[in-house]
């Protein structure tokens, strides 16, 4: 499955060390693409643990603390003292007095306490040698019902761990059961975690659901058994469809199912409904800024076959937000490709961005297609486009890629490479500069031939001594 | 009617989930919270009075009422609480090896006392009875169950038990007391003993209201009183060693006396007893109850100055021979004359000596003579001492300040640390939780259960050793013996390196001294030094620390006690105000 299921914070924030390790834990590897896909709640309120402190001194002023609260943050930063220090041992044996906070008579702080307990528990829990699957399952259905307040976060926590366990089952009931959970006024703040509940249950019958399809492309079709699993393959879909639509209507990011409930759409063939989950999902404003929600859209927009103007208007926005994205290129050839001059000269932009990242300097095809695009466009009479470019490079470029270092570098690790720089070179820094000279006088016998014809265009072409 | 009382018996409680009182009705007849649905096994069974027979209210009637008399539990008053308190007190202190008069009769006289002085009881017109008619009801059954309770003080044989604690006009105030806990129960009751609320509310201008920190008081006047060798920091180390009943004393109560609403805010404590705190409450107590001027403090005392000296000398590992220079100090300052360590609270201004801190003071002020302590001369004698040891291995070595001051950092770390750790561990809550009114009941027992449930869990995840239980009572923190060869013992050490012989007296080596305090604060603040850390040398403040640590008090508290046991030592000094003063110069 897709493991990228990753940990929705919940938590507005981290108050007490620990749950983000935990989290962290918990996301397992990203197996999907390089994209890093997150959960986040927009929105979420901010939180400062130290500004609360900080305010709790103030308002008792000269009065004593009383001994109950001065033991009771102590024990509090031992714990974490003890955490850090990855010492279960005696973090469990501090935290066997913290939960004496459950009976604060400050009200404010009994209140707070079962969520600190929980994180710092569940923790220790996670951790602790003499720890199991039992313990912990013990410790949160105690938990979850110290009040109401926290059933459904822990119950969702509770559930990830179990998933963490390899315990699908086990989770997918866990879930099912704070899905049913009767409690008081419905809030925002449930619901939304009602929503998570429930779509991370619809995951988990996604991945049962991509199992089976994986089952039903081995069946032949004249296999008894095909109808049957095809039948189960629907039903499922159906049930994961109505648990993950009502989640990801509302604004945040939830890359893992949307992914997923697109996948089912198209499966079935619905691709207009697929099409808007992935339009709402990237053009609602109320969504916070999100680059996978512009590639999943590009990607389902491409294997539609879509018109080129709309893919090029979906890759715009991205590269608004990371221009050095490797989906950059292929939004550069279809620049080249597009009738229109101005989509030209937003093709040279892009090339010229995406070599601005140190992360993409060794990418050859950037390099090629700059050197390619650069000419061209010199050839074509656009020198004010090039010169445009280059006016905010010219200061740094040559040291961040051109230097003499580089090209020794270069031509050592990858000749190919090498070559494509020293033409950009060449043709942005004039003959004279020391990255073609270099790579000029190199004596390779196939690429003798390219570097001839290179020097020649550079004679030509360069913008350092454009032609008089 | 029968059916009105039942009405007030509705459900009340709290729900147990979420805390809330709103009941409702499911189809079954079960009780379920309206605001987080959580259903109940409670049920009411009186839905419509007409289907019902009559004679099954009745007997459910009944059966209710006497559960409610169980669950009520005794009448009791609050003094019987701070009573039983005392008694436990009294009890834990002849555990210690305290003399049984203590709690047979000093204690008991106080505590008689002042049940008289606040008009509790013996006396003519107790407190309760004023402005209210006592209403004779004579019902025998709970005829006082503390007049047989065998456990009280007023029991023990004493002089003042023949008077009877029970007076005529107290019989009349808790049966009058118990009809109007009765109206109150109608409404909301607000406390488990009779006079909670009203004890809570009372406003005497003179009055002295009994609160748990005051128990202590009363202990330690009866410990002054019997001249016991327990100082004021002893006893509230043993309280928060918990040798003494204090953090939840009251839940030995015996199992009828209920605790809840006002008990709470009366016998409920969140922190341990604060030396200055319980000291001026010992001087409040006796000049409420008058007390006379207490026996002398005399030279064979223990809380003499000279014998506390010693104690604290050896404790910190300090050479025998600096008892001399201590004794010299009490001498020259007066301040080991009865007339100035002896109690009177009649006296025009009552005040008491901090026995302990004074003592520990002392010390001080000898260490400031021999080593200066200005962070430059006590090292170089201590590079003398240690080449003179190198040299003489086989003679009494010289005191090397250095070397205890190594050992001594160790130790006090060492010590702090586990203290900090322990009290971090420390368990508040009582077995016995404390709750606001009946409505609170059922979750404040089911929060300690789930507490005690969570620890259980956690427990299991503890090495199974055990920390060692309870350290067993000593007036000692330290213990340095001559054949613990990793601690040195400086106890013989000889202190001739510091000291030089002049005809017939011997001198200090060091002519120097500064005064912790140069001007006393005049004004009406409570303090008359101020104490800011980083303003003193660095082993002026190491010490200040360590011996604060021992007494459990603040380092500015024992900094204050050694000003003014300078003051009294360089009168003539402060009277002229020379910025540098010399130390005198004294014979042996």
């Amino acid at each position: 499955m897709s493991r990228a299921a990753s940990l929705p914070v919940i938590y507005s924030a981290q108050s007490v060390i620990g749950m983000s390790d935990f989290s962290e834990e918990l996301k397992g590897p990203v197996t999907d693409d390089e994209q890093v896909e997150t959960s986040v709640l927009s929105g979420a309120g901010m939180h400062f643990p130290w500004l609360q402190t900080y305010i709790e001194t103030v308002a008792i002023g000269g009065k004593r603390k009383k001994d109950f609260a001065q033991t009771t943050s102590a024990c509090l930063s031992f714990i974490q003292e003890a955490l850090l220090k990855h010492q279960w041992q005696q973090a469990a044996e501090y935290m066997h007095s913290y939960f004496q906070t459950l009976e604060d008579s400050d009200s404010y702080k009994r209140q707070a306490a079962p969520e600190i307990i929980w994180k710092l528990g569940s923790e220790i829990l996670f951790y602790h040698p003499k720890s199991n699957v039992e313990t912990f399952n013990t410790f949160a259905d105690r938990m979850k019902n110290i009040g109401i307040m926290n059933y459904l976060k822990i119950s969702l926590q509770h559930a990830l761990y179990l998933l963490h366990h390899g315990m699908l089952e086990d989770a997918k009931r866990k879930l099912s059961e704070a899905e049913t959970w009767r409690h008081g006024e419905k809030t925002s703040s449930r619901e939304i975690l009602i929503n998570l509940i429930q779509a991370y249950k619809g995951l988990l019958q996604y991945y049962t659901w991509s199992k089976k399809k994986r089952e039903l492309s081995k069946l032949d079709k004249d296999d008894y058994a095909y109808s049957a699993v095809a039948q189960d393959v629907f039903n499922h879909s159906w049930k994961t469809s109505v648990n993950i639509s009502a989640l990801i209507k509302m604004p945040g990011v939830w890359d893992p199912f949307v992914k997923s409930y697109v996948e089912m759409l198209e499966f079935y063939g619905d691709r207009d409904g697929a099409q808007e989950v992935l339009t709402n999902y990237a053009y609602d404003e109320k969504f916070p800024s999100n680059p996978n929600a512009h590639i999943y859209l590009y990607n389902f927009l491409k294997r539609q076959k879509a018109p080129r103007s709309k893919l090029i208007s979906v890759l715009k926005i991205l590269y608004q937000i990371v221009p050095s994205h490797k989906l950059m290129l292929e939004f550069h050839t279809l620049l080249r490709k597009s009738e229109k001059e101005e989509h030209h000269k937003l093709g040279l932009e892009v090339l010229f961005g995406v070599l601005d990242f140190a992360g993409c300097t060794k990418n050859i095809t950037a390099w090629k297609y700059l050197a390619k695009y650069v000419k061209k466009t010199l050839m074509g009479n656009h020198l004010v486009w090039v010169q445009e470019e280059w006016k905010s490079r010219k200061n740094w470029w040559p040291s961040f890629h051109f230097s003499y270092f580089w090209a020794k570098s270069d031509w050592k690790e990858d000749t190919a490479l090498a070559c494509e720089k020293a033409f950009v070179a060449g043709l942005l820094l004039g003959k004279g500069c020391r990255y073609f000279r270099y790579i000029l006088k190199q004596d390779h016998q196939i690429l003798g031939k390219k570097i001839k014809r290179m020097k020649r265009s550079v004679k030509k072409y360069s913008i350092v001594n454009p032609r008089l | 009617s029968v059916l009105e009382e039942f009405q007030m018996e509705e459900f009340k409680e709290r729900c147990t989930q979420c805390e809330a009182v709103s009941w409702g009705l499911t189809d079954e007849g079960k009780y379920y919270c309206t605001s987080c649905h959580n259903v109940t096994e409670r049920s009411k069974e009186v839905i419509n009075s007409d289907i019902i027979p009559n004679a099954q209210i009745k007997a459910l009637n009944r059966g209710l009422k006497r559960k409610n008399n169980s669950e009520k539990g005794w009448d009791w008053y609050v003094c019987e609480g701070f009573q039983h308190i005392l008694y436990q007190q009294a009890e834990a202190l002849k555990n210690l090896g305290v003399g049984p008069e203590l709690k047979n009769d000093v204690l008991h006289n106080f505590w008689k006392r002042y049940l008289q002085k606040s008009k509790q009881a013996y006396c003519k017109n107790p407190v309760y009875t004023t402005g209210r008619k006592p209403t004779v009801l004579e019902d025998n059954l709970s005829h006082s169950d503390w007049a047989s309770e065998p456990e009280l003080p007023s029991d023990v044989n004493s002089p003042f038990l023949e008077s009877g604690m029970e007076s005529q006009s107290d019989v009349h105030t808790r049966k009058s007391l118990r009809i109007s806990k009765a109206l109150q129960s109608e409404t909301s009751v607000c406390s488990g003993s009779l006079d909670g609320v009203e004890y809570s509310q009372r406003k005497e201008k003179g009055l002295v209201k009994m609160t748990v920190p005051q128990t202590l008081a009363f202990c330690y006047l009866s410990l002054l009183w019997q001249r016991e060798a327990i100082t004021l920091s002893d006893l509230l180390r043993f309280v928060e060693e918990d040798h003494i009943p204090y953090i939840n004393a009251f839940q030995h109560f015996p199992e009828q006396m209920k605790l809840y609403g006002r008990d709470r805010g009366i016998f409920g404590t969140e922190s341990w007893p604060n030396y200055d705190d319980i000291y001026k409450k010992t001087i409040e107590v006796a000049t409420f109850l008058d007390l006379p001027r207490f026996p002398d403090i005399t030279e064979d005392c223990y809380l003499h100055p000279n014998i506390l000296c010693m104690k604290y000398l050896m404790e910190v590992n300090l050479p025998d021979e600096m008892h001399s220079l201590t004794c010299h100090v009490v001498k020259m300052t007066g301040m080991g004359e009865a007339d100035f360590l002896t109690f009177d609270p009649i006296a025009k201004v009552a005040k008491t000596v901090k026995y302990d801190v004074q003592a520990v003071a002392v010390i001080v002020v000898v260490l400031k003579l021999l080593f200066l302590l200005d962070d430059n001369l006590e090292w170089s004698l201590s590079n003398l001492a240690e080449k003179h040891n190198e040299k003489n291995k086989k003679d009494k070595p010289w005191f090397n300040f250095r070397k205890w001051y190594q050992i001594m950092k160790k130790a006090f770390d060492e010590k702090k640390q586990n203290w900090e750790e322990a009290r971090a561990k420390y368990l508040w809550k009582s077995e016995k939780p404390l709750y606001y009114s009946y409505v609170d009941k059922p979750v404040a027992y089911k929060k300690r259960e789930m507490v005690v449930n969570l620890q259980k869990q956690f427990s299991t995840l503890v090495d199974s050793t055990p920390t060692a239980g309870k350290k067993s009572p000593s007036s000692f923190q330290f213990n340095w013996t001559e054949e613990d060869t990793e601690r040195t013992c400086f106890h013989g050490h000889s202190l001739q390196g510091v000291l030089k012989e002049k005809g017939q007296s011997l001198l200090t080596k060091n002519s120097l001294y500064w005064l912790s305090t140069q001007k006393f604060c005049r004004c009406y603040c409570t303090h008359v030094t101020t104490y800011e850390e980083s303003n003193y040398s660095l082993s002026y403040q190491f010490i200040l620390n360590l011996f604060s640590f021992l007494l459990r008090i603040k380092a500015s508290l024992l900094h204050e006690e050694v000003s003014l046991v300078e003051k009294e030592l360089f009168k003539k000094k402060y009277s002229v105000t020379k910025k540098k003063s010399k130390s005198k110069k004294r014979r042996r």
